[in-house]
């Protein structure tokens, strides 16, 4: 072979050898958490209560609090974060008011996952008087999930081209009539990509809800947003590195991971299906 | 110059000067429109023919480098005074663009939109739909799939439908920009012919790189060059025996 022909070979190879190990560390790594978990995963113990000090019994409450967590904060944080995208995008004039903006939703979305949860404790817990409860955890991983969700929805709405913009006004329209009837449902497709990154992340996240909703054990199911409530993410967490029974806690922390992935997997999914059908709306 | 008669006209501009930040990009321009004529603008490229229909329905004010001085008269309102209500100047002045900029809705809400943002009931706006896509003859290739998206159609279509939504709003001035330069010569050929239907019930201004267009469809041309109007007058007569030796280059093709 020619020296061109075997640089050709080399390379495409090499690419191909990459992307074998990226896949295999994906296999590995669904392999190792269904094969220890999956065992684990009954009706029983999605649908009842941890029992004998967590050594036995299902992991209900803690989905039951995932789920309301994840929820609440996107519902704090998908109005905010539309709205201030919509400001940023549509209305603000000043070019240093909104590059100061951008540069805080940046800073914001660089910090670490545990300040969150400690400036939650404070502001939250303490200052509001909300206590442990779902609804610190929730504005907590709310604040968490706001650049996110304010990066994704800016860039969908200065994505919509600006002939729909113009066409728009020309017809006598004003701002906000083509932001509410034209721009907002062109870009709603690519903002919900946002929203599904965010729920993944927030829904998976512990630190955050550390010092603000999860409780290590309860028995009850949350009766309203003041409760404290268990997390599938802390849930693993506890059964790692609490109590004494090692050899039946851990394969029960493994199902857990296999809930929690199968759970952020699932909503995933959903919002890729919806999106899938108003992208198929439009061609252009 | 032709001197303007005032009755008949319906848009004029009164030394109308226009810059983005420093650039001067229209200077001391007049310009009468007459009553239910096809006016056409030509000039090269950059000659600031767009810039002066965006004055119309003042487009222009999207864009924050924007200064204008002068009067823009519609009728006898001078729609650059304070407290102008734009959305009312821009339903009275519709607008097609370059290329065809449907909304990504159904063909039917397409034409609708205008009516919704202003609350026509759903009868009513039926009907103006039917109208106005007649009036595009459009009616006939579309009355079985309104529902479908404005996209599934042709570029030509697509742009008969941009026509037939600016007339859903019963303007009294239509302004065309290049409405052709992205179609193909049949789809062309069709929306010139619409022009000359159209001009019973509109005044259409329209801006062109085409010459043998302008010629075709205007009954008044304008022609422009380096942000000056040049020379208006008869299309016929100015084709003819231009006065101005740089529109008589022009339309010789010397430069363009």
């Amino acid at each position: 072979m020619k020296r061109r022909e075997w640089e050709e070979f080399l390379g495409v190879n090499l690419l191909r050898l990459v992307i074998g190990i990226t896949v295999a560390f994906l296999i590995l790594f669904l392999s190792v958490i269904f094969s220890k978990g999956g065992p684990m995963i009954s009706w029983s113990f999605l649908t009842e209560s941890p029992r004998k000090y967590m050594t036995e019994g299902g992991i209900f409450p803690a989905i039951v609090g995932t789920f309301w967590l994840t929820i609440l904060s996107i519902a704090f944080s998908l109005p905010l974060g539309i709205f201030t995208a919509i400001y940023l995008s549509c209305y603000a004039r000043a070019a240093w008011f909104v590059r100061i903006t951008r540069l805080s939703v940046r800073t914001l979305a660089g910090v670490p996952s545990i300040i969150f949860g400690l400036f939650g404790r404070m502001v939250f817990v303490h200052l509001f008087g909300f206590g442990i409860s779902i609804l610190s955890g929730a504005l907590t991983l709310g604040i968490l999930a706001l650049p996110m969700i304010i990066n994704s929805s800016e860039e969908a709405i200065r994505g919509v081209p600006k002939d729909f913009w113009e066409a728009s006004l020309a017809l006598g329209a004003t701002q906000r009539q083509t932001i509410l009837r034209v721009i907002l449902p062109t870009a709603l497709p690519n903002i919900l990509t946002g929203v599904i990154i965010s729920i993944g992340r927030v829904a998976g996240e512990t630190a955050p809800i550390l010092f603000t909703a999860a409780t290590f054990y309860t028995r009850q199911m949350p009766s309203s947003a003041m409760d404290e409530v268990m997390a599938l993410p802390y849930h693993i967490y506890a059964l790692m590195t609490e109590g004494a029974h090692a050899s039946k806690q851990v394969p029960i922390a493994y199902g857990t991971a296999v809930v929690l992935l199968l759970v952020v997997l699932s909503i995933s999914a959903i919002a890729i299906i919806i999106r899938y059908h108003m992208r198929r709306k439009r061609t252009w | 110059m032709v001197k303007p008669h005032y009755s008949t006209t319906h848009i004029c501009t009164d030394n109308v000067n226009l810059w983005f930040g420093n650039k001067h990009v229209l200077k001391n321009v007049n310009l009468p429109v007459y009553d239910k004529k096809v006016t056409a603008l030509i000039g090269p490229s950059g000659c600031g023919k767009s810039t002066l229909l965006r004055c119309f329905n003042r487009m222009n004010d999207l864009i924050s480098t924007c200064r204008i001085t002068g009067k823009v008269t519609l009728h006898t309102q001078d729609i650059y005074a304070p407290h102008t209500d734009v959305t009312t100047v821009r339903t009275k002045v519709g607008m097609v663009f370059q290329s065809p900029n449907p909304f990504p809705k159904s063909i039917y809400n397409n034409i609708a939109y205008g009516l919704h943002i202003r609350g026509e009931k759903k009868p009513k706006v039926e009907q103006i739909v039917e109208k106005s896509l007649r009036d595009a003859w459009l009616w006939e290739e579309v009355k079985d799939r309104l529902k479908q998206s404005a996209f599934s159609l042709s570029g030509g279509q697509q742009q008969r439908l941009c026509i037939a939504r600016a007339l859903a709003n019963n303007p009294d001035i239509l302004l065309l920009d290049e409405p052709t330069s992205a179609l193909d010569p049949q789809s062309t050929a069709k929306i010139e012919e619409l022009c000359l239907e159209l001009k019973n019930k509109v005044t259409i201004l329209i801006v062109t790189h085409n010459i043998a267009q302008a010629g075709r469809i205007s009954d008044y041309t304008a022609f422009m060059y380096l942000g000056e109007m040049v020379e208006f007058g008869e299309t016929r007569k100015m084709f003819t025996v231009p006065k101005d030796k740089r529109t008589e280059a022009y339309l010789n093709g010397v430069f363009g």
